[in-house]
């Protein structure tokens, strides 16, 4: 479903990705850990092209989203995101926000686009919201609502970048059980997470990114309990 | 001191005029400057580096030279350069038009970027086009932050638009120095000039007040 080839990324003179290999397959659940400024969310931006990786290449199904000419923004129709910072429009209501993308780029009926939506935000739990605006939501809310619109455009893949960082702890646990209630829906999703336990119970694979470069790949189980190398061991010590 | 304001009551149609040139003037040159300077913010904003590069000198040279220069260039040397008898009013709406274009996308500018670049990602993540980013996520919000600063530069505009008078518009201030002249006082015809511009200017910023509640109350984001 997703194949990251070699890619490598930099930031002026930094070295963000250094020749990184990672093949998801549908229906995947996979997690990228790490430490801080290790290049997670770099890798994930790479996958919908936020960033455009400066070697390797990126494929999305059959079709090589890093080639020149690609249709990008068709492709990003089937890979939606989830931000640390939620990054809903405030200038909507809830409910607008989940039905802008369907009405103007898949150009669904009006009726079927707020049927399909309120049924989202009764999934997240949040029907009652659906006509304020952002502004009035808690930091869990906005987050529960973000996931909503992701899931408004009926993405084959999702990615969660950091998706309880910015939150309260108290509001952590409800976005992880909305995200967790996606896991048996074969969405195919690759999360950015400091939250080791949830990363351990939701996802099928690991995967331990350290200074740019992929250390470990492993189920959860494995990771967690015999890290293969010495960095993620340490690592995981210090989360746990 | 002996003040004659009676003496105005016969030149009250000039006055009249005068307001009515100052405000046709004044929405002329705001329509052309609110246009194109729009169309500039679009492309300071945008990825095409040469257009950027003609917009920002466009800017710099409309807010680099004084406006009265400017005024006088395109009325007095339009006849030379290209042979088009332009009249002083048209000359006017040009001058205004375009100097104000210069500020007005400047603060439109100013408003585009100030609205964080995680929408744009948000958007761009669902495949949303930049044409409808721009029109219904970036631009509402961006034109109720400006508005201010819109109205601040409409008002400018309106005062400005005195400096016609010295290429024989007959505004506000062209109908206060004729009633100087023909009466030989200055401060009466003057001072109900300054009252006229003043009445206007507070007329615009009621308007502007409500405006802004209505779009207050209609949106509550932010």
């Amino acid at each position: 479903m997703i194949k990251v080839i070699n890619v490598y990324k930099r930031f002026g003179d930094l070295e963000v990705l250094k020749d990184v290999t990672l093949n998801i397959s549908k229906g995947q659940i996979l997690s990228i850990i790490g430490p801080s400024g290790s290049g997670k969310s770099t890798l994930l931006r790479c996958m919908n092209l936020l960033e455009v990786p400066e070697q390797g290449q990126v494929w999305i199904g059959d079709q090589d989203i890093t080639a020149k000419g690609a249709k990008i923004r068709e492709i990003r129709q089937n890979v939606s995101m989830v931000f640390q910072h939620f990054h809903l429009f405030p200038n909507m209501t809830v409910l607008k926000n989940l039905m802008y993308a369907p009405k103007h780029v898949r150009h669904v009926t009006d009726a079927e686009n707020r049927a399909y939506c309120m049924e989202l935000l009764e999934r997240v739990g949040l029907t009652e919201k659906a006509n304020e605006y952002p502004s009035c939501l808690s930091g869990g809310q906005k987050q529960r609502v973000a996931i909503a619109r992701s899931l408004a455009m009926k993405p084959e893949i999702i990615l969660f970048d950091e998706p309880t960082s910015a939150l309260d702890p108290e509001m952590v646990k409800e976005v992880l059980d909305v995200i967790q209630g996606l896991a048996c829906t074969g969405i195919t999703m690759v999360l950015v997470t400091h939250e080791m336990g949830f990363a351990r119970e939701v996802s099928d694979r690991i995967v331990f990114l350290d200074n740019g470069v992929l250390i470990e790949d492993a189920p959860p189980q494995e990771f967690f309990t015999n890290p293969k190398t010495e960095r993620a061991r340490s690592f995981l010590q210090k989360m746990l | 001191m002996e003040l004659h304001f009676e003496k105005l009551a016969g030149y009250l149609s000039l006055y009249l005029t005068g307001i009515e040139v100052t405000l046709q003037f004044t929405i002329g040159s705001w329509i052309l400057g609110f246009l194109l300077g729009f169309i500039i913010a679009l492309i300071k904003v945008s990825k095409f580096r040469i257009l950027k590069l003609v917009t920002q000198f466009y800017t710099s040279i409309f807010r680099g030279t004084p406006q009265l220069v400017q005024l006088f260039i395109i009325y007095y040397a339009t006849p030379q350069l290209i042979g088009y008898e332009i009249t002083a009013f048209q000359a006017a709406v040009l001058a205004f038009g375009l100097n104000s274009a210069a500020y007005i996308s400047e603060i439109l500018r100013g408003g585009i970027q100030a609205i964080d670049y995680g929408q744009t990602e948000a958007a761009l993540s669902l495949g949303i086009s930049y044409p409808r980013l721009m029109c219904g996520v970036i631009l509402p919000q961006t034109l109720k932050n400006v508005l201010p600063g819109l109205v601040n530069e409409s008002i400018s505009l309106m005062k400005s638009s005195s400096l016609v008078a010295v290429i024989g518009v007959m505004d506000i201030m062209r109908a206060a120095q004729t009633i100087q002249n023909r009466l030989f006082i200055a401060f009466e015809p003057l001072l109900v000039a300054a009252a006229i511009y003043y009445v206007m200017v507070m007329a615009m910023t009621a308007l502007s007040n409500r405006l802004e509640r209505r779009i207050k109350v209609s949106d509550k984001g932010n």
